[in-house]
């Protein structure tokens, strides 16, 4: 008994390394969002192209989509937009933009010149539906399913690699149980 | 020789600042008002920052979390409504003082644990050490009297 106590110490060096050990590698500011599992929050905000056209959560209903976040005053939506515009035409991937904090004719200039890899573009100018949905910078996609329930989020920028790692297996899981 | 003294003046000078401008944003009608107001963001962590709490915080998304404190708060709502319509958007990161539920209890308790922990090895070794102070067993009498015969130098029992 007495033999077993003289190995405490190393037993909690021992635990105490695999705690911190599985800590290693994991970004600090990538956040799980809260509203997974959770229906898209209610908005209604204005369509980016069109003043006077008014959308709601319904434009996430019927098929899965990705929610983009991004702004023209964001280095890394310019950073990842070649990739959104790869993801809509090679992938077929309906991705709805919201067009966060921004100024409407910047952002139509914008994707008049990179390309429009949205189907729908929401416009955000005060960042109202951004705060519901616990948007803590640009840019960040959300998995939404086709009853527009959050079901993944990404924070920062989109690539071939993030999309084959992370985010199309949910896209597949979902996609099937629908 | 007076290049420290100047930086030391300009620091002294600039630091209040911050804290400073962002109380002047928002009116309140009591001191008590604005004193929970300060209270409540000084305890909400910024999601963006992370070390920071949204009252320090310069990051965009501090001041409509600020915003949206002072806009509840304007509504009448509770101190648990806001953090918790808080919580709801950004998650239980935003709060740097968890609540005590299933989930956070080991961490609240940890602090406790650790001092009970510390309280039984402390009086472990202490119950031991009396007990064997009390065992240890005192010379005989033969013992007693060898010894005596040490010391007065006439050891007989020594060849």
């Amino acid at each position: 008994m007495k033999r077993l106590l003289l190995f405490t110490p190393l037993i909690l060096a021992v635990v105490l390394g695999v705690v911190l050990f599985a800590g290693i590698g994991k970004d600090p500011n990538k956040l799980e969002s809260a509203l997974i599992g959770k229906p898209v929050p209610q908005f209604l905000l204005t369509d980016l192209h069109d003043e006077s056209r008014e959308l709601t959560r319904q434009v996430f209903e019927g098929q899965m989509s990705l929610l983009n976040v991004w702004g023209t005053w964001c280095p890394a939506c310019r950073d990842e937009h070649g990739d959104l515009v790869w993801l809509a035409e090679e992938k077929g991937v309906r991705i709805v933009g919201l067009n966060y904090k921004d100024n409407r004719d910047d952002a139509l200039v914008w994707l008049d010149r990179l390309g429009d890899p949205y189907q729908v573009s929401v416009y955000d100018p005060r960042g109202s539906l951004g705060f519901d949905l616990g948007v803590y910078g640009a840019p960040e996609t959300y998995v939404i399913d086709a009853e527009g329930i959050v079901r993944y989020r990404h924070v920062g920028v989109i690539n071939e690699k993030v999309w084959e790692q992370d985010i199309k297996p949910i896209v597949d899981r979902f996609r099937e149980k629908n | 020789m007076w290049r420290p003294v100047f930086a030391w003046l300009l620091l002294i000078t600039i630091a209040p600042m911050s804290a400073a401008d962002a109380r002047d944003v928002y009116g309140f009608d009591t001191q008590a008002q604005e004193q929970r107001f300060q209270t409540l963001i000084s305890e909400l962590r910024c999601p963006k920052c992370q070390n920071q709490n949204i009252a320090d915080s310069n990051a965009p998304i501090s001041k409509d979390m600020r915003d949206e404190v002072y806009r509840m708060m304007s509504d009448g709502a509770s101190n648990e409504e806001i953090v918790g319509a808080l919580v709801d958007r950004f998650g239980e990161f935003v709060r740097y003082k968890p609540e005590v539920d299933s989930r956070t209890i080991l961490l609240w308790a940890t602090p406790a644990i650790v001092v009970l922990g510390g309280l039984m090895v402390v009086a472990g070794i202490v119950i031991r050490s009396r007990r064997a102070g009390q065992d240890e067993s005192p010379l005989t009498d033969e013992e007693r009297a060898r010894a005596s015969r040490m010391l007065d130098g006439d050891d007989s029992s020594r060849t």
